[in-house]
């Protein structure tokens, strides 16, 4: 009787690993799927927060895909491993605060880990050769099948036939004839294989998983590690920077405006952690002071609290400041005009 | 079988999906679990990891924006 192998799939959620995990399933094998949570995963977490992003299904798209395929899926929560890659990358950035390489490599490395620890025979992820300038390249590919120690257990199937062969492939586990040649960067071949499986409904995240990819969320991280004088972080760090707008108006505190109802439920849940502001008898945002505040930063701080509720054109607002040990006060302040909010306070 | 709880408010998705994961990991088949949470997108995902996983969702309710799931381990653990 022939041994049913057994391969565990990088799932993002996305659709290239949807049918890299289908094209072996295809073959026989069985197949499971593991997700690793870094903390900066654009799943999720902006949905659940953005009462804007209501149209969209609040559903985790890694799950979703497993679901689809009919397959277990194993979340890891990496927050803490995953942060050696983000702070200290051997193979650096890309455009912005994307470790890129190093973080296919640690997702693989964790990967295998997990596929000796549960009898497992081989990797599979949704990798095409040339789709992403950093990790997904003929010369980079290796390095991550390298330094994962995966080596010849880690198989891409949407374009192993451009690859040399892997174990799999040599071992007769999956027929390499019936494995993929896509290339580059174009995502019609992934289309019409959709197709051809029959999935219609898929995520098409628009700038990548990774908020590490974003322009804008790399200064603020930055922004942050320079404002602390160290390169570190923990999880409510990184899950701030997320949501509202970022004011530093002087270097020792920033604060933290919420966009909208959704984003400021949210903040709500942080008022013991932080000095927080709120106009008192004008509806109003909470905003959040990071930092450290003296008398005339607080007042500054209430100022521009002031303009960002409806009574910004009032003559004057009042506003409650609460310090982290629960002290209220109001204080009466002119709100900041427009034209005083300086473009560079805005991160 | 016995009962259970946990608390994953203000945790965001897959936080609560993660925590649920691991705890029922320790339980037995038949065991109950109550999860309460405030991220709306359990109500999409503790569901979807349960059918792929083999438990049971018994119970889905609100209570002053908080959501109880209330879930049943199942013979797949």
């Amino acid at each position: 009787m022939t041994q049913t192998r057994k391969a565990v799939a990088l799932i993002s959620g996305g659709l290239d690993s949807m049918l890299a995990a289908k094209v072996v399933m295809d073959q026989g094998v069985h197949v499971e799927g593991i997700n690793f949570f870094t903390g900066f995963c654009v799943e999720g977490h902006t949905h659940a927060i953005r009462k804007h992003d209501t149209a969209k299904p609040k559903r985790n798209n890694a799950l979703w895909v497993a679901e689809q395929l009919g397959i277990k899926l194993h979340i890891i929560d990496v927050i803490e491993e995953y942060k050696q890659v983000v702070l200290n990358p051997k193979h650096g950035y890309g455009a912005n605060l994307n470790p890129c390489l190093d973080c296919k490599g640690f997702m693989v490395g964790k990967a295998h880990d997990w596929m000796r620890q549960h009898d497992f025979d081989f990797i599979i992820t949704g990798e095409v050769v040339g789709q992403r300038p950093m990790s997904q390249r003929r010369d980079t590919m290796p390095v991550v099948a390298r330094e994962s120690g995966a080596g010849e257990r880690l198989l891409r199937p949407l374009c192993a036939k451009l690859l040399p062969e892997t174990l799999p492939e040599q071992e007769g586990w999956v027929r390499r004839e019936q494995l993929l040649s896509f290339n580059g960067r174009t995502r019609k071949p992934q289309m019409a294989l959709a197709t051809q499986f029959g999935f219609v409904d898929y995520a098409q995240p628009a700038g990548g998983c990774c908020f590490l990819t974003n322009e804008q969320y790399s200064v603020k991280l930055s922004d942050l590690w320079l404002s602390r004088g160290k390169r570190d972080y923990e999880l409510d760090d990184i899950m701030l920077l997320k949501v509202g707008r970022h004011l530093r108006p002087r270097p020792h505190f920033k604060l933290i405006i919420p966009r909208e109802e959704g984003e400021s439920r949210y903040l709500e849940g942080y008022r013991r952690q932080f000095t927080h502001l709120q106009a008192f008898t004008q509806n109003g945002p909470i905003v959040l002071l990071d930092g450290t505040a003296d008398e005339d930063d607080l007042l500054l701080a209430a100022r521009i609290t002031a303009r960002y509720c409806q009574g910004r054109d009032a003559a004057n607002v009042s506003v409650r400041i609460t310090t982290t040990d629960g002290t209220a006060r109001i204080v009466e302040v002119a709100p900041l005009s427009t034209d005083d909010i300086r473009g560079e306070w805005l991160l | 079988m016995s009962q259970h709880t946990l608390d994953a408010r203000r945790l965001l998705c897959p936080l609560p999906v993660i925590r649920v994961q691991n705890c029922v990991m320790d339980l037995s088949v038949g065991d109950t679990l109550e999860v309460t949470c405030t991220d709306p997108g359990v109500r999409y995902d503790i569901p979807s990891w349960c059918r792929i996983n083999g438990h049971h969702v018994l119970e889905t309710r609100e209570h002053e924006g908080e959501i109880i799931i209330v879930i049943q381990v199942g013979s797949r653990a």
